[in-house]
């Protein structure tokens, strides 16, 4: 059966589709296009027009040492917060999978993170991790500099690391706890009646079930983890101190905007977009076929 | 092997009681199935006994052992369940064998059993597929064979055929039996379906509303049914019922139509359920105890044929041999012999015995 709807007039179809085609187009295309226009270009410093660079900005980006260390560093934080957005997230939707199933309410707070903007997000962690107020004001007091993020570099990543985790952790314990739920209850039961503890079960039983969900959150976190961060980074570090928590988003936008390097940052920026779409075609690629255990 | 007691055991979802005071010996060795409608809480009972479910209140226990407080690891038994629960992401090989490995058995150990116990079932050359490549057949095998590589000291089984076709039911229905009868395990058997308690059983126990309505063997749950409930689910047809009433000393009245029947002791004017079975008249017969049906469908079994028609305005089936000759339609006077009257105190719903004449209180 044609379930499809057909307008008789071609325009009318036109005319609802506009606008929608204008926001894809003023949001997506047109920067695109700009940012490969710029990539591929060199603006004259004083302005008056641009002339064609050919591959000359990518060469200056990826000679540049100061962005292979932006590179290494978002490679930290994905993998940084990956592990620590995914690995608290399974512990605790194990739990709540075994101790308060079907408690809706529970499961609903627990996706307010992921609602909450970043900049929100951030002045709060701003706040939590300041080392001249709460408990790290009396541990520094104690050891001076134990937690000192403005100075300490490795301590700033951490504070990027965990503000930007708790975002995505709501959002990896949910995925988990649907995953969890939907394992048949029979399965476990079944396990327990083989002999198994509950430790047991979830190694064998919970843990292989939810393989393809761990691989598609394993690849969003990741790909997000590239873009999703500069919210983070410019209200608590501004990608310092010393550029310690300068990822490759953050680079881009400091070069533009605060360097002007236009066609420097916008060559980073199509690095940045290749490597993302790179990511999700992996991720469409492998989560086609995931395996079916049918 | 061992026996299980269940001694005044409830179950109760917060306020929602659903298994009320269940006393049940099991013998060990015994193949006993749980029959009863569908919700009549069948399944928790047994899930009880599993350990699957707690214990409201009551004891159960197997062995001599009160299990209330244990895990179902400790309980020793095994259990098949209705959508077979097989581990989609092991092998038949893993999911056979997976009991002894979390028992900590060595790998040469487990796969000689689990060859052992594949081999029992045919599945020997299924050891490497997952259970997605499996039949329903073959993975209710796999089930089974889940089941007894443990060597359990009791089997449960809830409901394990019925995603099966009807062909395969009966194939398996056997298969389960004989394997009772090389293994002896004490075994529980769930089902709401009455030819496979009938054919599995030593004793059924009829469950309806959480309660037992009657324990026995199967011809003693079909020749003496204990209530107006088990009269009415077990058998196929089911047992023709009428309300009625005392009329006199061995007579009772039902539908206009005055059967006298071996009952003694009958209060004049109390209220009875009368029970006939379909297969248990004689038609065409002419003697005391007659009444007429006027048959408006004739349904053919193959073996048997069955009438269904009216008798005096209710609803009545009457099962003959399919050689019995006759039209289709219309009308017939048949016998319905005194002992074939089952009485039922319509109050209670209890059994009236023939002989004793008195209420017999469910077993
Ligand atoms: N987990 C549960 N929570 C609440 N009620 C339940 C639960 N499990 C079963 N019940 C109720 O208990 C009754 C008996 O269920 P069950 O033992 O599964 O019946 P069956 O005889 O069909 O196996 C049903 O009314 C069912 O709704
Ligand atoms: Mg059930």
């Amino acid at each position: 059966m044609d379930r499809r709807a057909v307008y008789k007039t071609a325009w009318i179809g036109g005319l609802l589709l506009a606008p929608q085609l204008l926001l894809v187009f003023t949001f997506f295309y047109w920067p695109t296009g700009a940012a490969l226009f710029w990539a591929f270009t060199l603006e004259r410093p004083w302005g008056g027009g641009n002339e064609f660079a050919g591959l000359d900005n990518f060469r200056m980006v990826f000679s540049d040492t100061a962005y292979w260390g932006a590179v290494w560093r978002s490679m930290v934080f994905a993998l940084g917060s990956t592990a620590l957005a995914m690995g608290l997230a399974l512990l605790f939707a194990l739990f709540c999978d075994r101790q308060l199933r079907g408690y809706k309410a529970y499961q609903t707070m627990l996706i307010w993170p992921y609602a909450v903007a970043a900049p929100a997000a951030g002045v709060a962690f701003r706040f939590l991790f300041a080392p001249e107020a709460g408990v790290f004001a009396a541990l520094n007091k104690i050891h001076p500099d134990f937690w000192n993020p403005s100075v300490n570099g490795f301590h700033a990543m951490i504070l990027i690391v965990v503000a930007y985790s708790w975002k995505y952790l709501a959002y990896n314990f949910i995925f988990f706890l649907a995953a969890l739920q939907s394992i048949p209850r029979a399965l476990i039961e079944a396990s327990a009646m083989d002999g198994s503890g509950p430790l047991r079960r979830m190694w064998d039983i919970q843990l292989p079930l939810l393989a393809p969900t761990m691989f598609f959150l394993l690849v969003i976190n990741i790909t997000d983890s590239f873009v999703d961060s500069f919210g983070i980074i410019d209200l608590t570090t501004h990608g310092g101190p010393s550029k310690a928590t300068t990822l490759m988003v953050y680079k881009i936008y400091f070069d533009g905007f605060k360097g002007l390097d236009y066609s420097g940052a916008a060559a980073q920026s199509i690095v940045l977009m290749l490597l993302v779409m790179a990511l999700t075609f992996v991720q469409f690629r492998f989560i086609e076929r995931r395996v079916h255990y049918r | 092997m061992a026996d299980i007691d269940i001694r005044s055991v409830r179950k109760a979802y917060g306020k929602n009681q659903v298994v009320h005071g269940v006393d049940l010996s099991i013998r060990s060795g015994e193949f006993v199935v749980i029959l009863g409608p569908s919700g009549c809480g069948k399944s928790t009972l047994l899930r009880m006994i599993a350990g699957l479910e707690a214990i409201t209140e009551g004891e159960i226990a197997i062995a001599g052992d009160v299990v209330n407080a244990m895990e179902p690891r400790e309980r020793g038994c095994a259990m098949v369940f209705q959508n077979y629960a097989l581990y989609p992401h092991m092998t038949v090989a893993d999911n056979i064998g997976y009991g002894l490995k979390v028992a900590g058995l060595s790998k040469p150990e487990r796969r000689a059993r689990v060859e052992t116990v594949a081999k029992s079932l045919g599945l020997s050359d299924y050891l490497d597929r997952k259970p997605g490549q499996l039949s329903g057949g073959q993975r209710q095998r796999v089930a089974m064979g889940r089941a007894m590589i443990r060597e359990p000291k009791v089997f449960l089984f809830d409901e394990p055929l019925s995603n099966l076709d009807a062909k395969l039911r009966v194939q398996m229905r056997i298969e389960i039996r004989k394997l009772h009868n090389r293994l002896g395990t004490t075994s529980v058997f769930v089902t709401h379906d009455q030819v496979e308690a009938m054919t599995l059983a030593d004793r059924v126990v009829v469950m309806n509303g959480g309660h037992i309505e009657q324990v026995g063997t199967p011809e003693e749950i079909y020749r003496n049914p204990a209530s107006r409930f088990v009269a009415g689910f077990i058998g196929s047809p089911p047992m023709n019922l009428f309300e009625g009433r005392v009329t006199g000393p061995g007579e009772v009245e039902a539908q206009g139509i005055v059967l006298s029947v071996p009952h003694a002791g009958l209060a004049r004017g109390q209220a009875v359920t009368v029970g006939i079975r379909p297969e248990e008249v004689l038609l065409g017969a002419a003697g005391s105890n007659t009444a007429s049906i006027d048959v408006d469908f004739r349904e053919e079994l193959g073996s048997v044929r069955l009438l269904h028609g009216q008798v005096a305005g209710a609803d009545f089936v009457i099962q003959v041999p399919a050689t019995t000759a006759g039209p289709k339609v219309g009308h017939f006077s048949f016998e319905v012999p005194a002992r074939a009257v089952h009485l039922f105190d319509a109050e209670t719903g209890m059994r009236i015995d023939p002989v004793a004449g008195g209420i017999r209180a469910a077993a």
